[in-house]
């Protein structure tokens, strides 16, 4: 059973990794409505406290909130400030005052979201926490292979890219082997945590190993500026290594698909048409992103504090 | 369906718990046949017909009443499951979110006579929830309800247009619909699982 906060995979049971799930294939249909909103969350507010820009995931957040008739503030606080965590936990108790049902935070470093959540009454989401965790973008992405694969059990999912520093090769790594699929990781040695295998995941610096197989490729984001030159020497190395393209993906199997959290730096981790085109899922991901945070916000917001018959959990 | 029993987990029926039966499968298709010439008697125009189900023993019922309107008025009626849950008024009161139901609405509702179709109705409320939803989807010409077994009991004033039988019974008693494989297929029967008695042996 999981608490009353969203704080990463790493907390999440299979059972409650499939009850979001099957809750998120029933939040889609309302998005496929002409009327696009359900009462469900009316008179409840919800707010996104983004420290670290976002706009993708915030925009989701707000969209998910609005579907389900909650009210949802937008609240980024900017400046040098907000780097010190008593200032992050004052911004949180001020908006605890505001009695909010649910508070949505992303910040750069890890366990901000947790420190939040032992002050709020409130329940806490993570939408983000520096190389931690991100939950919502590793639920939407087992959705999304769900609902074009059938299954996720006994699939082989091969992550490709900077694994060290990702929040969302973390979340998915937990909660796709939680799922019963094979995971592996593909990436230039020095991106490739040094304990990784010890989670269960095979590892590979050779990306047609990794590929060998594999029912779904999840590239992830290169960011250029602060890997250039410690990571790998140069961004056309890296392409011509690890980024994906469509003789690439031949070593996969033929119905693999492509994923990537977005947003994609074009001809560096997918090649342009791959970007765009089948077998690549990416527009799906983004649409699902927007259920997946529906039935989060339902699941976690707005519930009693302690509910008479099951004690706050879910 | 009554809130209690829409969960199917608050009042799950232990092993070996004495059920009633209040309806069989025979019951059960001699009032869908009935039901369906009333609607046939009550509405002109049998092509603007619209049945919408509410899930789970609503649909069923409703697939049985399309066949039904089909041999007695040669209509094609189209069948709509249509789930209460999102749009239910005790949400914010309850500890554990209920599990959604699939919703698959094929036609417009528009100037439709949409026919709701529950199993059994006692409060009211799943109705009144269904016909908040129902608005959602348009503004249908008219909305009239089914209801398989009127338990009374009633929150809220609501009253159904087509009753497959009343059955009166205590409020913590539950009704519910059955099929032969633990599922709702055929055949069916509505039983009473005696809550009442269960409370008082507590």
């Amino acid at each position: 059973m999981i608490g009353s906060d969203l704080l990463g995979i790493e907390h999440l049971e299979r059972s409650d990794i499939e009850r979001i799930l099957d809750t998120a294939d029933h939040m889609r249909e309302i998005g496929e409505r002409e009327v696009k909103k359900v009462p469900t969350l009316r008179g409840r507010t919800v707010v996104n406290l983004f420290f670290e820009a976002s706009t993708r995931t915030r925009a989701s957040f707000e969209i998910a909130g609005k579907r389900l008739s909650a009210d949802v503030v937008n609240f980024s606080p900017q400046g040098s400030s907000m780097g010190k965590s008593e200032s992050i936990l004052d911004t949180a108790r001020t908006l605890d005052a505001m009695d909010p049902d649910a508070v949505v935070v992303r910040h750069s470093t890890a366990g901000v979201p947790k420190r939040i959540a032992d002050v709020l009454a409130a329940p806490v989401i993570n939408a983000g926490d520096g190389a931690h965790e991100h939950p919502t973008q590793a639920l939407l992405d087992m959705y999304t292979v769900r609902q074009q694969k059938g299954r996720i059990d006994g699939l082989t999912v091969t992550i490709v890219g900077d694994i060290v520093h990702s929040r969302v090769a973390r979340s998915n790594i937990q909660g796709f082997l939680k799922m019963g699929a094979e995971v592996r990781v593909a990436a230039p040695p020095p991106m490739i945590p040094a304990a990784v295998e010890t989670l269960g995941v095979k590892a590979f610096t050779v990306l047609r190993e990794a590929l060998d197989g594999a029912d779904v490729v999840m590239a992830l984001r290169i960011q250029n500026e602060r890997l250039m030159g410690s990571y790998f020497p140069s961004v056309r190395e890296y392409s011509a290594t690890f980024g994906i393209d469509r003789a690439k993906l031949h070593y996969a199997k033929d119905d693999a698909i492509v994923m990537h959290p977005g947003p994609v730096n074009r001809g560096v981790e997918l090649s342009h048409d791959l970007t765009d085109d089948r077998p690549s899922v990416i527009l799906d991901q983004v649409r699902n992103g927007v259920a997946i945070r529906m039935a989060v916000l339902y699941l976690f917001a707005g519930r009693p504090r302690s509910g008479p018959d099951d004690g706050g959990k879910l | 369906m009554a809130h209690a029993d829409a969960t199917g987990s608050g009042e799950a029926p232990r092993a070996g718990e004495a059920a009633r039966q209040v309806l069989n499968d025979t019951g059960i298709r001699r009032a869908l046949m009935r039901i369906a010439h009333e609607i046939v008697e009550r509405n002109e125009e049998p092509e603007a017909l619209y049945l919408v189900a509410i899930p789970n023993g609503g649909v069923p019922l409703a697939r049985m009443l399309a066949a039904n309107l089909h041999e007695v008025a040669d209509v094609g009626v189209a069948v709509g499951v249509l789930d209460t849950t999102l749009y239910r008024d005790d949400l914010n009161h309850r500890g554990e979110r209920p599990p959604l139901r699939h919703t698959e609405m094929p036609s417009a509702v528009d100037d439709r006579v949409v026919v709701l179709v529950d199993d059994v109705v006692k409060t009211g409320r799943t109705i009144r929830a269904a016909m908040d939803a129902l608005m959602d989807f348009g503004r249908p010409r008219a909305v009239q309800v089914v209801g398989l077994v009127d338990r009374g009991h009633r929150e809220l004033p609501i009253k159904l247009d087509y009753v497959g039988k009343n059955v009166p019974t205590h409020p913590k008693e539950s009704v519910r619909l059955r099929g032969s494989g633990g599922g709702l297929d055929a055949p069916l029967e509505v039983v009473l699982l005696g809550g009442g008695t269960a409370g008082e042996a507590r």
